[in-house]
């Protein structure tokens, strides 16, 4: 249970302190750090990442969504596909998922150039590749769970009883 | 020409919290942590359900006593959460607030020169409406020693047994106390010997900790002498919407029904359509709010300890009740660490009898204030303490 406990709130926040975590869930700093490792040497946590607002900086940052069709061959299974494809940096992320494609696959670039050559020249090529279609991202509102834009002032009063 | 107040209005003191206001606003670096209201909106598909009445033109007075399908909610909920069986048709008055039922219920059972017996410290309008109803109040402090529970050696000691009727909020508000079964039992003797009428505003009994809320209407002859008050400000985060309602024998809702046909009419409409809809389905927003309002309650109970002030474990309701250190009134280190800080706390004392040396503090505020607030908190500690 406290594992479930701390993994939601590194999901929440996971610069929170391991003294902040032991301060909400009641456990001591080195159970709290234990638990962390554990996750961690498990797999269950993979990484640590920032939420970034793009539209806040003044570097252009391009993201797309990209829908893939795929045509599979004896030889050939999904997780060949997506291990290839996984491997490029551009790629940030890749499911395979159910309905008119196969493929959801995140890519990054620093321009709309840099991204449409990134799928036509590297992804498009693919053999058992049979379509891409190329959504670009325009404004996020959310991303990882986390509402982007200013969000909402806090206009309560500043005493009530 | 001057208006003359009626003296009733004009023995109620100005809000004790009031001077603060004016200190708060000379900062624009102030961190609340003196505010009574969660800092969750209202569950979205509430929100959508108040819109979608007024789009369809919802817009008329309900029944009086509320809209039926909201009393038959109110029922079910009431009965399923907290074992309290009443009938939607009689039994149940839906109210502009739950602060509403509170001054309905002393408007229509006080007498002039009634004395009502009030457990404090307390939320801050139940002494005001005692008063503006022609009552008189009397304080009966609980003390940090029995955990800010009611007993009833602190009740004999302030005479209640004399009084007409006894109020109490639980879990309470400022100190976070909750009262369990064990607790109320002697308090329940005690009301049915001295034959008092009992208020139970419980209106943070969602937002219960550690067990489960008892009511003490659930205890064996308590149903036909008490008043059970709730609302949907707090665990439904709908403080503005205005939203409570009571809970009593037939005879009892129907003389407070007397008093606010006359006065409110009805409940908002548009607040009981989003009131439905939050019974109905909000129960997952409302548990994801408790586990925040929990995480955020370890965390500074936890600070206060580690900053070296004694506090209160407070089980209940959105507020922790640490003591101030040596040297300082309430009132004092309220002012200081509002000026030098910018940390906004209430001092204990407005909450009447044994809040005194004691500061409320509310954690209906994101961690991340809460841990900046702490942090100021203790700079100010370290300095002047």
């Amino acid at each position: 249970m406290s594992e479930r406990e701390v993994l939601e709130l590194l999901r929440e926040n996971a610069r929170y302190s391991t003294a902040d975590i032991a301060r909400m869930t009641d456990l001591e700093e080195t159970e709290v750090e234990a638990v962390i490792e554990e996750l961690e040497s498990a797999g269950v946590v993979r990484g640590y990442k920032a939420v970034v607002d793009w539209d806040k900086l003044e570097d252009e940052t391009v993201r797309a969504e990209v829908e893939l069709n795929v045509e599979l061959d004896r030889e050939t299974g999904y997780g060949d596909i997506a291990e290839r494809l996984a491997r490029f940096p551009q790629v940030k992320a890749l499911r395979l998922v159910s309905g008119d494609y196969d493929f959801d696959m995140e890519v990054e670039g620093d321009s709309i150039r840099e991204v449409s050559m990134f799928v036509s020249e590297k992804v498009a090529p693919v053999p058992e590749i049979t379509q891409t279609v190329t959504h670009y991202v325009m404004t996020s509102y959310k991303e990882q769970g986390i509402e982007l834009g200013d969000g909402d002032e806090d206009d309560r009063l500043s005493f009530s009883p | 020409m001057t208006f003359e107040l009626a003296e009733r209005v004009q023995t109620v003191p100005p809000s004790g919290i009031r001077r603060f206001f004016e200190i708060a606003e000379e900062r624009d670096d102030v961190i609340s942590l003196g505010v009574g209201e969660p800092d969750f909106s209202t569950p979205w598909t509430a929100r959508d359900a108040a819109i979608a009445s007024l789009e369809q033109g919802k817009t008329s007075y309900t029944a009086n006593r509320g809209k039926r399908e909201l009393r038959e909610a109110i029922a079910d909920y009431a009965a399923d959460r907290f074992a309290l069986g009443y009938g939607p048709a009689e039994e149940i008055i839906v109210t502009a607030g739950a602060s509403e039922a509170v001054d309905l219920a002393f408007r229509a059972f006080v007498d002039p020169g009634d004395t009502v017996a009030i457990a404090q410290p307390s939320y801050i309008s139940y002494e005001p409406g005692v008063i503006f109803a022609g009552g008189e109040p009397l304080a009966v402090p609980t003390r940090e020693e029995d955990e800010f529970r009611l007993t009833v050696d602190a009740l004999e000691t302030a005479g209640a047994a004399d009084a007409e009727m006894l109020v109490l909020c639980y879990p309470n508000n400022p100190t976070g106390a909750i009262m369990r079964e064990e607790d109320l039992e002697p308090i329940a003797e005690f009301a049915r010997e001295h034959d008092l009428i009992v208020l139970s505003d419980e209106i943070y009994a969602e937002l219960t900790y550690e067990g489960e809320h008892t009511s003490i209407a659930t205890l064996p002859g308590m149903r036909e002498r008490t008043i059970v008050f709730n609302g949907f400000s707090k665990a439904h985060a709908m403080t503005g919407l205005r939203l409570g309602y009571a809970l009593g024998p037939a005879d009892a809702i129907g003389a407070m029904n007397k008093i606010h046909q006359y006065t409110m009419l009805s409940a908002p409409t548009t607040a009981q359509y989003a009131a439905l809809e939050a019974l109905d389905s909000c129960d997952d927003e409302v548990r994801e709010m408790i586990d925040q309002y929990d995480r955020r309650r370890r965390f500074v109970l936890s600070r206060f300890r580690e900053i070296g002030m004694n506090v209160f474990e407070a089980k209940g309701a959105f507020y922790c009740f640490p003591e101030v250190p040596e040297g300082f009134t309430a009132e004092e280190f309220a002012e200081d660490v509002l000026r030098e800080q910018g940390v906004a706390v209430v001092p204990g004392d407005v909450f009447g009898a044994g809040g005194d040396g004691h500061l409320r503090v509310s954690y209906a505020t994101g961690l991340p204030e809460l841990r900046e607030a702490m942090n100021r908190i203790e700079a100010f500690v370290d300095e002047h303490a």
